[in-house]
């Protein structure tokens, strides 16, 4: 009956199960809605989607599907959509009064509808900053952050809900944009990083050697204890500390303060931009008391995992040449010690602030990738899970 | 059977017909939504408006599925054992029953609600899959399958402190209760105050909503905090002149401690005060 339906959430990579499609059928035969489509999309909403993150995404294909303008291409451009990042990346443009009265001389609202329509099937790519397409900060009456005054809101802040169908609302939308964040989520994705072990005092009820002694025993009860689990993970940190690092202080404190909170054997270490022969404790008393790298490879057994934190983002010379540091003349260069690093410790990550989708734009960046054989991941929580899962594989080396 | 929400909750709609579906299904509803806005509430409001028993399951970090379906007191048995108990002879003595087997076991259809079900370990869930699906498990000591006699409204409430497997979302409803709208929030701060005057309700919820509007706010005020405020207003005597100058820009709200849990957020409050920050 909705079979289409199912069909287009499953394309657009919303989690469906035929075990939940039955459930919907067999909640419209219960003839639960009064046969009107408000009722409906609750229903499908209760029985299909089962994660918030989903609402938005739902009710965007609930619009197009019940309206009639299903296609397979549609599909594709709505998944344009519903990035975000793209959208949130570009600033407000300013315009001049000559371009603001061009905008005021087109159509109505009604038209902007329509022409819409035809445009999110016609659009291809991306687009910014031209006056057809569907874009951002431009000045065609669609799209987001730039001035029309008719023009028609597509994600981004709302500042006015006068939408008619509770899914045009999309009020979900922020619950789609990837989890927030905070110190707490930090940890939760840290606690993927453990390795459990007995030791110290003797404080759990050890029932196996218990039951065996007290049998020994002729029955009466002797009873055996054993320390209980501990996290033993340990584990190394290494800062990347002013410069291109400043915008990102906010979310390395966090990452600070849950690793600190989380792991009892934390070690941690500021570098600028490249790791060298040195690394420091105190950013104020960083001249005359940093440690050897050296040191720290004698110091650390192989069991220790590392996770590097910095943006990666430097001129090339800065990891790849002798001298290339801005700080002083290093002896050694920056790609020297990455390698010395990755080959003496198994267990190594590198998490990036800079979001992945600017990765391929900067070449320090894709060098220093290399050298940590691709496990690089960025500072997300995503991100932070897959390096712990990375960090706790048997197997070694590439993602 | 219908829930309509009662004469102290006020559910949306969408909830009604969540709550609804799931008893006509036969299915657990798992519900999720901001801290504050009336998880665990709903469980009772049901049990209260249709007038069943609730039995609850409190979830904890700590907590294992077993424990939800019964506990052999193993050390309870050797003591009697060794003390030469009568008791001891019939195991069933040693099994203490679970809020899932109360459910199950009852004579006429209970809600049962599972409360917080992300505090507990990754494969909590997991565990209790055979249990939610078919409302049946097997205790091994006593060696019999237990069956439930009337499949329970089963109301799973969860604070996202981690994602639940699939396998296991699979087999409920789901329902977000989202941060209510000035309409509804008005008819439930009707339900806890029914004498409280219209103009400080409409002035507090003035400053209440420009509060949730501050970006970067760590934690938002929700419903439970509102109403608190509210009591607080009330109690404090405040009359409405006074509340129509207070304002988020001015640094007067009365009893903010109230409202905002956390001092990062106070802090961000003075400072959007003070004026210098946009």
């Amino acid at each position: 009956m909705f079979l289409n339906f199912f069909y287009l959430l499953k394309e657009n990579d919303i989690p469906v199960s035929l075990q939940e499609y039955l459930s919907l059928l067999e909640a419209t035969q219960y003839g639960l809605p009064n046969n009107n489509v408000d009722d409906f999309y609750s229903l499908c909403k209760i029985t299909l989607i089962k994660h918030e993150q989903y609402f938005d995404k739902f009710d965007v294909l609930f619009g197009a599907y019940f309206k009639g303008v299903q296609r397979i291409e549609l599909a594709d451009s709505l998944k344009r959509l519903f990035d975000e990042d793209w959208i949130r990346k570009n600033i407000n443009r300013v315009f001049t009064e000559e371009e603001k009265a061009l905008i005021e001389s087109m159509g109505g609202m009604d038209k902007l509808m329509e022409r819409f329509k035809q445009l999110l099937e016609e659009q291809k790519e991306r687009h910014e900053g031209g006056n057809k397409w569907i874009g951002t900060g431009g000045t065609s009456p669609f799209g987001n952050n730039g001035y029309n005054p008719e023009g028609m809101r597509i994600g981004g802040e709302s500042t006015h809900k006068k939408a008619v169908k509770v899914w045009e609302k999309r009020e979900y939308q922020n619950l789609d944009n990837g989890v927030e964040l905070n110190t707490r989520n930090i940890k939760l994705a840290l606690k993927r990083l453990r390795l459990w072990a007995r030791e110290g005092a003797l404080e759990e009820l050890d029932l196996e050697t218990t039951i065996k002694k007290t049998a020994e025993n002729a029955g009466m009860l002797n009873i055996e204890m054993v320390p209980s689990k501990k996290n033993h993970v340990k584990v190394l940190l290494f800062f990347d500390v002013g410069g291109s690092m400043d915008p990102y202080v906010e979310t390395c404190s966090e990452l600070f303060s849950a690793a600190k909170a989380q792991f009892k054997h934390l070690e941690f270490f500021y570098f600028h931009n490249c790791i060298y022969e040195g690394v420091w404790k105190d950013n104020k008393l960083r001249w005359g008391n940093e440690t050897p790298t050296m040191e720290i490879l004698h110091k650390y057994n192989t069991s220790y995992k590392v996770i590097i934190i910095g943006d990666a983002s430097m001129s090339p010379y800065e990891v790849v040449s002798v001298g290339g540091s801005v700080d002083y003349n290093n002896e050694e260069a920056g790609a020297v010690w990455i390698q010395r690093i990755t080959n003496h410790f198994q267990h190594c990550v590198w998490l990036n602030p800079l979001e992945d989708v600017f990765w391929e734009h900067t070449q320090s960046l894709q060098i220093i990738k290399k050298l940590m054989n691709d496990r690089m991941y960025s500072l997300t929580i995503d991100g932070i899970s897959r390096a712990m899962t990375n960090l706790m594989s048997k197997k070694l080396q590439t993602k | 059977m219908n829930f309509k929400g009662t004469n102290n909750y006020v559910a949306s709609k969408d909830l009604q017909m969540a709550v609804n579906a799931a008893i006509s299904l036969q299915k657990p509803l798992l519900i999720k939504g901001e801290p504050g806005t009336g998880k665990t509430l709903l469980a009772f409001e049901v049990a209260k408006s249709l007038n069943k028993k609730i039995y609850t399951w409190h979830v904890k970090s700590t907590s294992k599925a077993q424990q939800g379906l019964y506990e052999y007191d193993a050390v309870a048995r050797l003591r009697d054992s060794q003390l030469g108990d009568e008791k001891v002879k019939d195991i069933a003595h040693y099994i203490n029953k679970g809020p899932v087997w109360n459910a199950f076991e009852s004579e006429e259809q209970v809600v049962l609600l599972i409360d917080e079900i992300d505090k507990a370990d990754i494969e909590f869930p997991n565990d209790l899959l055979l249990e939610l699906d078919k409302m049946e498990f097997y205790c091994y000591e006593l060696q019999k399958t237990i069956i439930a006699k009337h499949r329970p409204i089963i109301i799973i409430t969860s604070n996202n402190e981690r994602d639940l497997p699939d396998a296991f979302l699979r087999r409920c409803f789901f329902h977000f209760i989202s941060f209510p709208d000035k309409e509804i929030m008005q008819a439930i701060v009707d339900v806890h105050f029914p004498n409280i005057g219209s103009k400080l309700v409409e002035e507090a919820m003035r400053v209440f909503y420009s509060l949730r509007d501050v970006n970067n706010l760590k934690k938002k005020p929700s419903t439970s905090e509102l109403i608190d405020w509210l009591r607080l207003l009330q109690l404090g005597g405040l009359d409405v002149s006074e509340l129509k100058n207070l304002s988020i820009h001015k640094g007067n709200i009365p009893f903010e401690g109230a409202l905002l849990k956390n001092e990062q957020d106070a802090l961000l409050l003075k400072v959007l005060s003070r004026g210098n920050f946009r």
